[in-house]
């Protein structure tokens, strides 16, 4: 007997209902929402911006072209020891923006085409919580069935309490400076971490004269010591001043240029510059998103609350990415985006290893870490052995004439495992997975230097690091 | 969603496992890997750790109460949580039926439980395939280093990889827990006639073991007194030789000795018997059994026939040594192939022991005693021992039996023989 065929839906489609609610389309919501999508849940995000987020248009992304670009006005000043000779070399920092923009706008184009290609809805405009997994946007209403996930974000942020508020001309942040045509003779920069690091490079190569100033006793103060040290000696050889434990006590802030007042060692220093950037610090985007009216609790550092699968205090709410709390890291955002897209489809994804992150800086010489510094590993009273190889006796490096850093292994004297790693030198940032691979999968410093390493290659140094702290380095 | 924490396998022949006492309780917070109670297993008191982290929603088992493998003791989850009492669901829960876990009310000297069949165990907590253990590089390093069986650890890793954190619950695990000392001989000042204490599960596996031993095992015995005078002054000049180096030879050590050339020799004597064959073993372990508080174990000293007498001394004080502390490894404790049990120590002249099956032989010692024995027309008094094997009749036969004993009392009555 056949049935009457009826069309049957085991549920009523209603148009603007959908499994998970994405709030943010930066490098932690859209890769939740393809990870979403990929697990067979219906996906919307909402983002008031181009997608892709900071990364992609103001941060990650245009910087690396910027740095590329500083890195070929570096090699072709220094191209005549090599037997090229680039003649008069001029730079133009509005035809390198320009062309980071170019790369930045086919990223976010590339996002918008993996949306549609996993069928992820995208709505324009700025969300706000609602209780009951909603989401307002505009006068629209979107209703989640499953999770609403919050990935809003940070953005810059200025010191106002020493009168450096950003006013987009003469105190700046990364956003204007990576839009800027022309840019000043002189510029102080505010904040010795990443992001303050890679914009001394940028601009030092453009030729403006470049103050870093930072408040914590040494630059990159999140680095190993040593590498602090290796770079602040390579920056102050290219000419870039280096102020560290400086504190900005007061900031005049005139039509065409600022005045900084700071305490340094004991000493009343005064910096002048055409523009300053600041570079300090971020701020998470937790306000006007209705985090109160869905009783979403904050951390005392102001980050969202989160418990240990990214869930806030209101059930059906996450949060990934910077808004969850540090470190702030595109990578990190993405990886938080993936285990609670698992979640939320009924999966057990394995914990994110927080202490296994790598940290990147991309200026020239890059620094690349992941897991203890030297000095992390004394407080916490470890047996540990340094284990050490400069660039300078790598023969790749030589070859190529990158010779500054080192790669640095700290070994578990008991029993092998790798502590901490850290790499100064022209690709850190990609010698960095090695060490990253190893200790996600608790290899010891043995089974990276029994991995035969190609011959000459800058990671033969991450090998003979190993060897070191073994007591057996071959090549030194 | 709450997890469920089961009576796991503590050792490779647990069945069930006593729950001595609770470390956490309800409403505490736990972290994986954190000591949750103390079980006690058939051979030792070992810890139960957390699997995953959270607090400590509901025991489901009082202190006291006799568990089989694979049963639900508790349930960790988010506070405030609800669970199911009896723990009927969770996505997922697999082979681990729940078994009715209505909380036995628990006297204080509780009935043991009815040997119930045991459940099935749990997959995860059941030893893992044996044959090859996917552990990180780190985790095998601390686990060789802390003592810990990586076949027995459950892993936490990618497709149940070992990795450290699991080799550091688990040598928590390792740490077996001392057991409270039973009272000795006591006269209650309460006047109270007898007390009555549930069985311990080492003595449940005694009983069950040796039960099944002399019921259906054909047990013969043989026995011969053997002339010790020129072993005891081997032992004398040895021990003198020796002097201050320490590690002195002891009439035990000699007897393991003799026992594992013995059996090199009569090969018929090395072997288990097994449902539908008898394994004759190449390789010769012997059992020296070692009375411990509250009942007894039998730690292997293997390859017995290649070791020095200065190696078995040494290996059989530290296994006796840690055999008492009941901080024995599993491995430590099965496989051997023959057996020696001596009660020379408490003046016992002679006695019969129960073969620890599969074994098929075991050899009772009893105490060295000067005695005057006949030599030629006069009488001598001299040092002798009387041993009493005990022979499973299914694998060793009376001829067999003798013969063995013969050159083991051959070797004792002449230790140089040891040496050809």
């Amino acid at each position: 007997m056949l049935r009457p065929y009826t069309t049957q839906r085991s549920e009523p489609f209603v148009a603007n209902q959908f499994d998970v609610i994405v709030l943010g389309g930066g490098p932690a919501g859209y890769v939740c929402a393809i990870r979403c999508a990929q697990l067979g849940l219906s996906t919307a995000v909402v983002e008031q911006d181009k997608l892709g987020g900071v990364c992609v248009n103001i941060g990650c992304i245009p910087t690396k072209a910027l740095l590329h670009s500083a890195y070929i006005a570096n090699l072709l000043k220094e191209s005549k020891d090599f037997g090229v000779e680039a003649g008069d070399v001029k730079t133009d920092y509005g035809v390198a923006m320009k062309r980071s923009r170019r790369v930045s706008d086919q990223n976010s184009k590339g996002v918008e085409f993996l949306m549609k290609k996993n069928k992820i809805t995208v709505v324009k405009g700025s969300g706000v919580l609602q209780p009951g997994k909603k989401v307002k946007v505009g006068s629209d209403v979107y209703e989640a069935k499953k999770a609403v996930v919050i990935a809003t974000g940070s953005r810059v942020k200025g010191i106002p309490q020493i009168g450096l508020e950003i006013n987009k001309t003469t105190v700046i942040s990364s956003d204007e400076a990576l839009l800027m045509e022309k840019i000043p003779a002189t510029l102080a920069i505010v904040g010795a971490g990443a992001v303050g690091m890679e914009f001394a490079d940028i601009f030092n190569a453009f030729g403006v004269k470049v103050t870093v100033i930072e408040a914590l006793p040494r630059i990159l103060p999140l680095e190993d010591a040593e590498a602090s040290d290796t770079l602040s000696k390579s920056y102050r050889k290219r000419g870039i001043e280096v102020i560290a434990g400086a504190k900005v006590t007061k900031a005049t802030v005139a039509k065409d240029k600022v005045t900084l007042d700071m305490e340094a060692g004991g000493e009343k220093k005064q910096v002048v510059a055409g523009a300053v950037l600041m570079a300090a610090g971020r701020a998470v985007n937790i306000e006007n998103i209705g985090l109160k009216e869905c009783g979403i609790q904050l951390t005392e550092r102001g980050f969202i609350k989160v418990d240990k699968n990214l869930q806030t205090s209101t059930a059906g709410y996450y949060a990934i990415g910077d808004v969850a709390g540090p470190p702030m890291l595109a990578h990190k955002g993405s990886r938080e985006g993936v285990v609670v897209a698992e979640l939320v489809a009924g999966q057990k994804p394995h914990p994110i290893k927080y202490d296994n992150v790598p940290s990147v800086t991309y200026c020239h010489p890059e620094v690349a870490s992941i897991g203890l510094t030297e000095d992390q590993c004394k407080e916490k009273k470890l047996d540990y052995v340094a284990g050490k190889f400069p660039f300078s006796a790598n023969g790749r490096a030589r070859g190529t004439g990158e010779t500054e850093g080192f790669v640095k292994i700290l070994r578990d004297k008991k029993y092998g495992e790798i502590l901490g790693a850290h790499i100064v030198g022209a690709h850190a940032s990609e010698m960095i997975h090695e060490l990253a691979v190893a200790r996600e999968n608790e290899y010891t410093v043995e089974e990276v230097e029994l991995a035969i390493h190609a011959h000459p290659t800058m990671s033969e140094a991450t090998a003979q690091a190993a060897l070191d702290s073994l007591g057996r380095v071959i090549d030194t | 969603m709450a997890t469920k924490v089961h009576m796991e396998a503590l050792s490779p022949t647990m069945e069930e496992g006593r729950l001595v006492k609770w470390n956490k309780h309800e409403g505490d917070a736990v972290k994986s890997g954190d000591t949750l109670a103390e079980v006690e297993t058939d051979k030792a008191v070992m810890e139960l750790v957390a699997r995953s982290d959270g607090q400590l929603l509901k025991v489901l088992v009082p202190e006291g109460t006799t568990v089989p493998v694979g049963n639900i003791v508790a349930w960790i989850g988010k506070p405030g949580e609800k669970v199911d009492g009896a723990g009927s669901t969770e996505q997922g829960a697999a082979a681990s039926k729940p078994a009715p876990t209505a909380p036995a009310p628990a006297p204080k000297a509780a009935a043991p439980a009815p040997a119930s069949p045991p459940t099935p165990p749990a997959p995860a907590a059941a030893p893992a395939d044996a044959t090859r253990v996917k552990a990180s590089p780190l985790a095998k390093r601390i686990a060789k280093e802390v003592g810990v069986d990586l076949k027995l650890v459950q892993g936490s890793g990618p497709g149940g990889r070992v990795i450290k954190r699991d080799v550091e619950g688990g040598a928590a695990q390792a740490r077996a827990v001392a057991a409270p000392a039973p009272s000795s001989v006591l006269r209650a000042p309460s006047g109270v006639p007898y007390e009555d204490v549930p069985l311990t599960q080492i003595r449940k596996t005694i009983a069950k073991r040796l039960a099944a031993s002399i019921g259906p095992i054909p047990h013969f015995f043989l026995t011969t007194e053997i002339d010790m005078e020129r072993a005891a002054e081997a032992r004398e000049a040895l021990n003198k030789q020796l002097g201050e180096e320490g590690g002195k030879i002891s009439f035990n050590d000699i007897i393991i000795k003799a026992v594992a050339l013995a059996l090199v020799q009569y090969r018929a004597c090395n072997a288990w018997f097994q449902e539908d064959h008898i394994r004759y073993w190449n390789e010769v372990h012997v059992g020296m059994a070692v009375a411990i508080e509250d009942g007894l174990i039998t730690p292997v000293i293997r390859n017995a026939d290649l070791k020095s007498l200065r190696e078995i001394g040494a290996e059989s004080r530290e296994l006796a040594g840690r055999a008492r502390s009941r901080r024995l490894k599993p491995e430590e404790y099965t496989g051997a192939t023959f057996s020696v049990s001596n009660l020379g120590m408490f003046d016992i002249d002679q006695f019969t022991a129960v073969i620890n099956p599969p074994e098929a032989g075991i050899v009772a010692i009893g105490s060295i005693v000067a005695k005057a024995v006949p030599d030629g027309d006069r009488v001598v008094v001299r040092r002798r021992l009387r041993v009493t094997m005990s022979c499973d009749h299914r694998v060793i036969d009376g001829a067999t039996g003798a013969a063995y004993l013969k050159t083991l009392k051959q070797m004792l009555e002449n230790p140089l023989a040891m040496l050809l």
